[in-house]
């Protein structure tokens, strides 16, 4: 019965082929300095569902953001575990995509043929950061407010186009209202899309490429 | 390769990674369901003795207004709503009271008693109530509701049960 539907489905999509390129696809020998790409995916993944369970509470107004986190954290049943994964997680991914970004430098992987897999990869770190940087405001607690304030602050320090930027950031001269729901657009929809469709790239290309062997001392 | 009956270091890790991996899911999936489903699980607020006024001050056969409010927590906001009703004596004894609710039954205006028309007027759709809140015209599809849990303090004070919500 399972046979003959899941048959019917692989005639269709191609279930074994796909299975056989993605998951069984021959790997160089590596070690577990190799692992940190999936374990950036598994993260990402995980802070986009814990995320997507954030805003079933959270609300982005000045009115309601630290109420509603601290509501979060003690009113609903596990909301401390749910934010306690996407607060530690948060940090853990910049750490893990950094190392990652180290890993292929030192093994010199991003050589010919993955330089574009390797610029999209630094797109992908600088998009983390982003990520972090919208989402430390998101509270709204003293913290959030200052760190913000400096950040913006310290991106307003361009000569020329300094203040512009910071106004574009802020949306506005200070941080108001304004900031809070355009750091909250930036990190749910904006920055998010980006980096998924970012990722999609960067797996295709390392899919197509394989994975780089270890360089020996001829190299 | 290893005998028939031992498993190979493949199989190994395949099944290893499905069962610690399937562990995590389960350790942090039944938690997000109790996480979604928490504001369905949680009691309204709590039923309460609300006083409403002095029995001595109460006339017989002139309904005695009460009005009370009551704070409701949803999540971090705070909303109170307020209520309110007619206390309807019908004799010295403080088991004969009869007291209405003025909410109208009908779409949830405030009635208000009205002397000279001897009934409670409702006025959104012109209902009328009898001042024991038998409805007397208008669109209400039943009587006004009554509380019909109430009690005397021992320093004369009328009290009613109210309901969460």
């Amino acid at each position: 019965m399972w046979n003959t539907v899941y048959e019917w489905l692989d005639e269709r999509l191609g279930l074994n082929d796909m299975y056989t390129n993605l998951l069984d696809r021959p790997e160089p020998r590596g070690n577990w300095w190799n692992t940190l790409g999936s374990a950036s995916l598994f993260l990402f993944i995980m802070q986009g569902l814990t995320g997507i369970f954030l805003t079933v509470y959270y609300t982005p107004s000045p009115d309601h953001a630290y109420d509603s986190v601290q509501y979060i954290m003690e009113g609903v049943a596990f909301g401390w575990l749910i934010r306690g994964i996407h607060h530690w997680g948060a940090t853990l991914m910049v750490l893990v995509v950094f190392i990652h970004m180290l890993r292929v430098f030192f093994t010199a992987s991003f050589k010919y043929p993955r330089e574009l897999t390797w610029l999209i990869g630094i797109g992908l770190l600088l998009m983390t950061l982003g990520m972090g940087f919208t989402g430390y405001l998101l509270p709204w607690n003293q913290r959030a407010f200052w760190a913000t304030t400096v950040g913006t602050q310290i991106a307003g320090s361009v000569p020329f186009v300094g203040e512009f930027i910071l106004k574009a950031l802020r949306g506005g001269p200070d941080l108001s209202a304004l900031t809070l729901q355009r750091f909250f657009s930036a990190h749910i929809w904006m920055l998010p899309a980006l980096l998924a469709g970012l990722i999609g790239i960067h797996l295709f290309l390392i899919i197509k490429h394989g994975e780089s062997h270890f360089p020996s001392k001829e190299d | 390769m290893s005998g028939s009956n031992e498993i190979s270091r493949r199989d190994f890790i395949k099944v290893t990674t499905g069962i610690v991996g399937g562990l995590i899911g389960v350790a942090v999936g039944l938690p997000t369901i109790s996480y979604l489903i928490d504001p369905a699980l949680q009691e309204g607020g709590k039923d309460v003795w609300v006083t409403i006024g002095k029995f001595e001050d109460m006339q017989v056969g002139i309904p005695y207004p009460f009005s009370f409010t009551r704070v409701q927590v949803n999540g971090w906001e705070r909303t109170s709503s307020s209520f309110g009703g007619f206390a309807v004596r019908k004799s010295d004894d403080p088991k004969d009271l009869l007291i209405l609710n003025s909410r109208c039954t009908h779409l949830a205006c405030t009635v208000n008693w009205n002397e000279q028309a001897q009934g409670y007027l409702c006025p959104c759709h012109d209902a009328k109530f009898s001042i024991d809140g038998e409805v007397l015209d208008g669109p209400p599809p039943r009587p006004l509701d009554v509380y019909d849990q109430f009690r005397l303090t021992e320093d004369g004070q009328i009290e009613i049960f109210s309901k969460a919500g």
